[in-house]
C-alpha cells in the first residue's frame, strides 16, 4: 500500500507541472495570436475612420484620431464615382464565373471519370496555364482581339466581353483541377453501373455527377467571381473607359492627387464590399478554392 | 475499334478547352516570344518586323531602368517569400494544438485574400506615407505616438530598401493563406506519430524537429511556388500603391509602361518573356514532379 503510493507520487508531481506549462503556454500563444489580429486589423481602422472624416480633419495631426464628427459625405461621393465600375464588374464577374464553372464541370468530368489517352499529360499542360505570369501573353493577346475585331467584325478588345473571354479561358485550368479533385470522390462503380445499365456519358454527367456537383460548383464560382472581381492586370490591358471594372476605377480615383483621403478610402471599402460578403457568408467554399490553387497541398 | 469509341467522346467534350489553352496560352505565349525577336519597335509600323534573334534579350541588360527593376523584384521576393512563409508558419505554429476562438483568428487573418491588391494598396499607400515629423501621417505618425520618431523612414520611397517595404503589404495579404496552408500540413500528422515519438523519449521539441517539420516539407514547397509566383509577376499591388514611379519600377511594370508609354510592342515582350522565363524555371520542374508523384500514388 505504501509502495504504492511512494511509487505513484513521484509521477503525478510533473504530471501536474507539464499541465501548469502547458497552461501558460496556451496563455502566451493566445495573447500573440491576439496581438497579431490588431496588428492585422489596423489598416481596416484606417480604412473606416478616415472614410468617415469631414474634409476640415484631415490634418496629420489628427490622422489617427475618430472623427469628431462623422459624416457620410466621403462615402456619397467615392459612390458616384465609383458605380459604373461596379455595375461593369457585375456584368463582367456573374457571367464570366457561370461559363467558367461549366467548362471546369465538363473538363473535370472526363479527366476524372472518361479519360483517354495522354489525359494526365494534357491535365499538367493545363496545369502550367494557372502558374503562367499572364504578362507573357498580354501583348499577343491584345493584338489577336484587334484582328478578331478587324476581320469578323466581333469586338472584343476594349469592351467586357473580351475581358469575360480572357478570365474564362485563363480559369480554364484552376476550374478543371477543382472540378477534376472533386470528381475523383465519386466511386468508380457509381459510373461503371450507370454505363451498365445503358447510360451514355452526358447522360451518366446529367443524372449521377451533377446532382452531386453542389459543393464544386460554389467553390469554382466563388473563386472565379473572387479573382475577375479583384483582377486588375487583364481589365487595364483589355478595357476602355466605358468598360472599366471597378479595380481600374478605383485606381484612377485613388491614384488622382486631388482626391481626398477619405474618398479615397470609402471608395477601397466600397470596391470591396461585395467579395468581403462572400468571404463571410461562404467562406468554408472560398477556402476550398485556396487550398485547390495549392495543387495537392 | 470499341476502345475509342470508349474514349472518343470525352476528348470532344474536353476539346473546346484544349483548343482555348492551345491558342490562348501556348499559342500566344509562343507568339510573345516571336515577338520579342523582332525588332519592332514601333506599334504603328503595318510591317511585322525582321527577325534580329536574342538581340533584344541581351540589349536590355544596358538599360540602367531593367537592372534597377530586376533588382528590385529580387528584394521584394526575399523579403516577401521569406515574410510571409516565416509569418505564416508561426501563426499556424501558435494555433496548430487547437486554441480557444481558432475560427475567429482564421478569420481576421484570411480576410486580406478576398480583397484587391488595388483597394488594400489605397491604405498601405496612406500607411507607408514617406512624409516625416510635424507632416507625418500613417505609420510615422504612428511611431511619433509611441515615442518611437527614430523608426520613421521614407517606406516604400527609400531609394535602397523601398521594395522591402513594399513587401509589407504582400506579406499582410498573403500570410494568412499560408497559415491555412501549414496549418492543414500541422493537422495532417497524425497523433500516433508524435504519441510514439513521446514513448520513445523525445521531448516537445525533438518531437516537433524529428517528427513534425519533415513531414511539411511537401507544404512548404507548395507555399514556395505560390509565393514565388506571385512574387515574380507583381504588378498591382506596386500600382496601388505607387503608380509607375521608377524608384518602384518592377519587370511587370515596366512592361506597362514600354507598351503603354513607350509603344514599343517588341521591348515589352522581351520584358514579358523574362517574367515567364523567371516563373517557368521552378513551376516546370515542380509540375512534372507533381504529376510523377501522382502517378506512383
Amino acid at each position: 500500500m505504501t509502495a504504492q503510493v511512494a511509487e505513484k507520487a513521484p509521477r503525478t508531481a510533473p504530471a501536474v507541472r507539464v499541465r501548469d506549462r502547458r497552461r501558460t503556454g496556451t496563455w502566451v500563444r493566445f495573447a500573440l495570436l491576439l496581438l497579431f489580429v490588431l496588428v492585422f486589423l489596423i489598416p481596416v481602422y484606417v480604412l473606416l475612420v478616415t472614410s468617415f472624416k469631414p474634409l476640415t480633419e484631415a490634418d496629420p495631426a489628427q490622422a489617427w484620431n475618430l472623427p469628431k464628427v462623422w459624416t457620410t459625405e466621403a462615402w456619397r461621393v467615392a459612390w458616384e464615382k465609383l458605380e459604373p465600375g461596379i455595375v461593369n464588374s457585375f456584368l463582367l464577374a456573374i457571367p464570366g464565373s457561370l461559363i467558367s464553372a461549366v467548362l471546369g464541370s465538363l473538363n473535370g468530368y472526363v479527366l476524372s471519370k472518361w479519360r483517354f489517352p495522354g489525359a494526365d499529360v494534357l491535365f499538367t499542360l493545363f496545369l502550367f496555364g494557372m502558374f503562367i505570369p499572364y504578362q507573357g501573353v498580354m501583348i499577343p493577346l491584345v493584338q489577336l482581339m484587334v484582328n478578331v475585331g478587324d476581320t469578323l467584325g466581333i469586338q472584343l478588345y476594349g469592351g467586357i466581353p473580351g475581358l469575360v473571354l480572357a478570365h474564362v479561358v485563363y480559369g480554364i485550368p484552376i476550374c478543371t483541377l477543382i472540378f477534376r479533385n472533386y470528381y475523383v470522390t465519386i466511386p468508380d462503380e457509381l459510373i461503371e453501373a450507370s454505363r451498365v445499365d445503358g447510360a451514355g456519358m452526358l447522360r451518366t454527367l446529367w443524372s449521377i455527377v451533377l446532382p452531386v456537383s453542389g459543393p464544386a460548383f460554389a467553390v469554382v464560382i466563388i473563386w472565379q467571381f473572387t479573382s475577375m472581381w479583384n483582377d486588375f492586370l487583364f481589365a487595364v490591358f483589355l478595357t476602355g473607359p466605358s468598360s472599366w471594372p471597378t479595380t481600374v476605377m478605383l485606381n484612377n480615383i485613388a491614384g488622382a492627387v486631388t482626391t481626398p483621403y477619405s474618398q479615397q478610402m470609402a471608395a477601397a471599402i466600397l470596391a470591396s464590399i461585395p467579395t468581403m460578403i462572400i468571404y463571410v457568408l461562404l467562406g468554408r467554399f472560398f477556402m476550398r478554392g485556396l487550398m485547390a490553387g495549392a495543387l495537392k497541398g | 475499334m470499341t476502345r475509342v469509341r470508349r474514349w472518343l467522346p470525352g476528348l470532344l467534350l474536353v476539346s473546346p478547352s484544349i483548343i482555348l489553352i492551345a491558342i490562348f496560352v501556348y499559342g500566344l505565349l509562343g507568339w510573345n516570344f516571336k515577338l520579342a525577336m523582332t525588332d519592332k519597335h514601333d506599334e504603328i509600323a503595318e510591317i511585322p518586323g525582321n527577325f534580329v534573334g536574342l538581340e533584344n534579350f541581351t540589349g536590355i541588360w544596358s538599360e540602367e531602368r531593367w537592372g534597377l527593376s530586376v533588382r528590385h523584384a529580387i528584394v521584394f521576393t526575399v523579403v516577401f517569400v521569406g515574410g510571409a512563409l516565416v509569418l505564416g508558419w508561426f501563426l499556424a505554429f501558435l494555433m496548430e494544438k487547437g486554441i480557444r476562438a481558432e475560427a475567429g483568428f482564421r478569420a481576421v487573418y484570411l480576410f486580406p485574400m478576398a480583397v484587391s491588391f488595388i483597394a488594400t494598396g489605397v491604405v498601405w499607400r496612406w500607411l507607408m506615407n514617406s512624409a516625416t515629423g510635424e507632416q507625418a501621417v500613417g505609420l510615422n505618425r504612428l511611431f511619433h505616438y509611441l515615442g518611437l520618431d527614430f523608426l520613421q523612414w521614407q517606406w516604400f520611397r527609400d531609394p535602397d530598401w523601398g521594395m522591402a517595404a513594399m513587401a509589407i503589404p504582400a506579406i499582410w495579404q498573403m500570410s494568412g493563406y499560408i497559415m491555412a496552408l501549414f496549418l492543414a500540413g500541422f493537422r495532417g500528422v497524425p497523433e500516433e506519430l508524435r504519441e510514439a515519438a513521446r514513448v520513445d523519449g523525445c521531448g516537445e521539441w525533438g518531437v516537433y524537429r524529428h517528427v513534425v517539420l519533415p513531414m511539411l516539407r511537401p507544404v512548404t514547397l507548395s507555399a514556395l511556388i505560390i509565393l514565388g509566383h506571385i512574387s515574380l509577376k507583381v504588378f498591382d499591388l506596386v500600382v496601388a500603391v505607387s503608380g509607375k514611379q521608377i524608384i518602384t519600377d518592377v519587370p511587370a511594370t515596366f512592361m506597362w509602361t514600354a507598351v503603354y508609354d513607350s509603344h514599343d510592342p517588341a521591348k515589352g515582350a522581351t520584358i514579358a518573356s523574362y517574367i515567364v522565363l523567371s516563373v517557368a524555371v521552378f513551376v516546370v520542374p515542380y509540375l512534372i514532379w507533381d504529376a510523377r508523384k501522382g502517378k506512383r500514388s
